[in-house]
């Protein structure tokens, strides 16, 4: 089974990818498991250790399925302040 | 508790008015400012990528944990965003409280929670000409893991 997500690239990670967002068909899986696929159509995002996901407007776990009809937002390091 | 994301000058006297109570003996303020230079790089101006529906939720949910967590009547922070100059205010922090220690304590929470949380993002544009996305020291520094993605 298939499923259509919404892909969302912020900061650092929109220009590595050329790409603000992206509507992708995969078989679904967590959200480490679509940024493992992005990073492969994409080969200049670099996976950051404090990068952070989140899906659907929530701050969620690399863990967290997606699946869908989900929007997930893959964020760079973040640094406010 | 107000949090809010801005796209114009920081008015400090509005944020510290907006905390003002009778019942408080104390106001503890933080600002933090664009600087000229970061890592032996000179900066000319800084720019703020915010995703404002993620900011302003996880925003208001640091100013709930501490007003749960220190004794304190009133917090706000406001956050810029855009193309700032040198010497302007990219955040501030005003915590009032009955006593100083709670304000004090409060507005150190507010602001490194606000610095590791929010999805916020800065660029330097540096004198050179170069400009970079910098990341928070605190992520850099303690390898930071929110989850485990990365395996370079």
């Amino acid at each position: 089974m298939s499923a259509r997500v919404r892909v969302r690239y912020f900061a650092l990670f929109r220009e590595q990818t050329g790409c603000a967002s992206e509507t992708l068909e995969w078989a679904g899986g967590t959200a480490r498991d679509l940024f493992e696929l992005v990073s492969g159509k994409h080969p200049a995002l670099t996976a950051e250790a404090a990068a952070l996901v989140a899906v659907n407007d929530e701050m969620a776990d690399w863990a967290t399925p997606v699946g869908e009809g989900d929007e997930i937002l893959f964020f760079p390091p973040v640094a406010g302040g | 508790m107000t949090f809010a994301i801005s796209d114009k000058a920081i008015d400090a006297a509005a944020a510290r008015a907006a905390v003002a109570d009778s019942c408080c003996g104390a106001l503890a303020v933080f600002e933090g400012w664009v600087r000229d230079h970061n890592e032996g790089q000179p900066v000319e101006r800084l720019e703020y990528e915010v995703y404002r529906p993620l900011a302003v939720k996880e925003g208001a949910r640091i100013l709930e944990e501490a007003a749960a967590r220190f004794e304190i009547e009133h917090a706000v922070c406001v956050h810029r965003e855009g193309l700032l100059e040198l010497g302007e205010i990219a955040v501030i922090v005003c915590v009032s409280s009955a006593h100083r220690a709670a304000a004090f304590d409060a507005c150190r929470y507010i602001i490194d929670e606000v610095k590791t949380r929010l999805p916020i993002w800065k660029k330097e544009h540096y004198v050179s000409g170069i400009s970079e996305w910098v990341s928070c020291e605190q992520c850099a520094q303690s390898g930071h893991m929110h989850g485990e993605t990365a395996d370079e």
